[in-house]
């Protein structure tokens, strides 16, 4: 469904974040791409949607299909009516608009002029969003807000979504709840999804396939149960050692061994 | 108690014409953060257009009124693409100096093309005066106080109800996640450049219906400011209230204390209510959550 073959992307016109970047998104799908900060996830994401040129980012290199056609030079309006929707990192909500606004502003780019019944089924996912639908948006707490910012993309109706780090700065127990409730957006609704986490442990979880990047390009893939057993993976995203057990923070810091995909 | 009621009601009416032209300048505003400068000069184009469809080409009036509304929604867009669209991503100042530029231009434009002598007005809106409780007043000056209360219920159904005035406040609160939804930032900059200009055009048939066209209708550009100022530069019906602060004080001023004062009283006023509330009085507040 999405293919990104060799992509390059430049910042300012100096700055190479991506370098020959990868991967691959087949329909009905759950695919992961994890990576440490830094390593270019948020800026994969923004190429496909077409967010990179508010931030005078560039893809110099490569190409971007979805469905089969190139979409690397289209712009974010277009991107978003062919179906792609992207929930950006930071949740970035409406503040000043209420709840049920940013809802409908999720919808700006249906063709039906009445958004009551896809209002509905946002409600059925997150509950708590239709006891808060007048509130004002920036007033929501860290976890409506990241709800409001999936069910803003649901309202699009999307082929394929791509969620930035929907665990960022959650409770343990909300980031479990909205793990759920992505697996049964793509079961019931049949988007696509691709997830960018830094939590491993449950991305493995959710998804079907995964990538792992470091430094602007792949290093690793694979499904989730062969990444589990991956020794790298263990080490550096599971946080276990050879032996399963938890490390301490200082064992961490004091294992000198260069991760294998670097050398 | 006469002279309060005509007072009261003189200073109603300029209140609601100037909040016309205040309600175009907080949707730029609101949309784009751009302090349009030139706002006062949509509503003199607004009157001059007004006077051309009407008294010389003698056009009927609703037909007339339409052309204008056309020709106003015409210069918004061309401002927009023409002159803010080549200054996207350059500083915030620079943008606000070329609509002052702006303004400029379209002041020598209007006296190159009518002059600068005053014009006699043929009304489309009877002017008879009414009495009211005592106090007379002109048709008209009745009407431009009906007109802006229906602009302000058409603005606030616009900006709760439809799709395009919440994007247009999506776009105010954050640009990248709007274009993230499909919303089309430039499009929605047309948008409040058109509308913005045809309201202050509407404001500036009015006023020219009241009084006439001449050159002083320049010096309602330079009033709008301390009603947006004052209304909160982001709030809708801040401009509505802000204008008939104004209206009222500049009337009640030179009413009873005399001309000249009622020139410098509103500023004074200002000063006073931003020293009490900084976002004026009905501006936005910065969300803050920690
Ligand atoms: N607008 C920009 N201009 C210049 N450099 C940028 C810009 N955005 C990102 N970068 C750089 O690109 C690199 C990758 O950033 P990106 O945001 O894609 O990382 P990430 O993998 O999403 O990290 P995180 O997990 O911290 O969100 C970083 O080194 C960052 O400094
Ligand atoms: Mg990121």
């Amino acid at each position: 469904m999405l293919t990104l073959n060799n992509i390059e992307v430049i910042y300012n016109e100096v700055i190479l974040v991506l370098k020959g970047m990868s991967l691959q998104v087949p329909e009905g799908k759950i695919v992961g791409l994890l990576g440490s900060n830094g390593a270019g996830k948020s800026t994969t994401l923004k190429a496909i949607s077409g967010l990179l040129k508010p931030e005078d980012g560039e893809v110099t290199d490569g190409s971007i299909k979805f469905m089969g056609e190139a979409i690397h030079h289209k712009d974010a309006a277009e991107i978003v009516r062919m179906g792609i929707f992207q929930v950006m990192e930071g949740r970035r909500v409406f503040e000043h608009l209420t709840a049920e606004e940013n809802l409908l502003a999720g919808g700006y780019t249906r063709r039906e002029r009445d958004l009551s019944s896809d209002l509905e089924m946002v409600y059925s996912y997150f509950p708590r969003l239709k006891e808060r639908r007048h509130q004002t948006a920036g007033y929501l707490s860290g976890g409506e807000q990241q709800m409001l910012a999936i069910g803003r993309a649901l309202m699009a109706q999307p082929r394929l979504m791509l969620l930035d780090e929907p665990s960022l700065g959650l409770a343990p127990m909300l980031v479990l709840e909205i793990f759920g409730i992505i697996k049964r957006i793509n079961q019931e609704q049949g988007t696509t999804i691709l997830l960018v986490e830094q939590n491993a442990n449950l991305t493995l979880g959710v998804a079907d396939y995964a990538y792992i990047m470091e430094n602007g390009r792949i290093v690793l893939e694979g499904y989730p149960e062969d990444l589990r057993q991956n020794a790298d993976v263990r080490e550096f995203y599971l946080g276990l050692t050879e032996v399963g057990q938890r490390k301490s923070y200082r064992d961490v810091k004091h294992y000198k061994r260069r991760k294998r995909w670097l050398s | 108690m006469d002279l309060f009621i005509q007072l009261t009601l003189t200073g109603l009416t300029n209140g609601a014409i100037l909040a016309m032209a205040a309600l175009g300048f907080v949707l730029i505003f609101k949309a784009s953060d751009v302090i349009n400068f030139a706002q006062g000069e949509f509503l003199l184009i607004g009157a001059y257009v007004t006077f051309a469809m009407l008294a010389q080409l003698g056009l009927h009036w609703t037909l007339g009124l339409l052309l204008t509304l056309g020709v106003a929604v015409a210069l918004g867009v061309a401002v927009e693409r023409l002159v803010l669209r080549p200054m996207i991503g350059e500083p915030i100042i620079s943008v606000i100096m070329v609509t002052i530029g702006l303004s400029s231009l379209l002041k020598a434009l209007v006296s190159a093309i009518w002059g600068n002598q005053p014009k006699a007005f043929p009304p489309f809106i009877p002017s008879q005066p009414v009495k009211i409780l005592g106090a007379t007043v002109g048709e008209d000056r009745l009407w431009a106080i009906v007109i802006a209360i229906f602009m302000l219920g058409i603005f606030s159904v616009f900006f709760r109800r439809s799709r395009e005035g919440i994007a247009m406040r999506a776009v105010a609160d954050d640009q990248q996640a709007a274009l993230s939804m499909g919303i089309s930032v430039k499009k929605i900059f047309a948008w409040a450049w058109s509308i913005a200009a045809a309201t202050a055009a509407i404001g500036g048939a009015l006023v020219a219906n009241i009084v006439g066209v001449g050159p002083e209708l320049a010096g309602f550009g330079l009033r709008v400011f301390p009603v947006v100022i004052l209304g909160g530069l982001d709030s809708i019906p801040g401009a509505i209230i802000g204008g008939v602060v104004i209206g009222l004080l500049e009337a009640y001023t030179g009413g009873y204390i005399g001309q000249g004062l009622n020139q410098v009283l509103p500023f004074i006023v200002l000063i006073l209510i931003l020293m009490i509330r900084p976002y004026g009085l009905f501006g936005q507040e910065i969300i803050e959550r920690v």
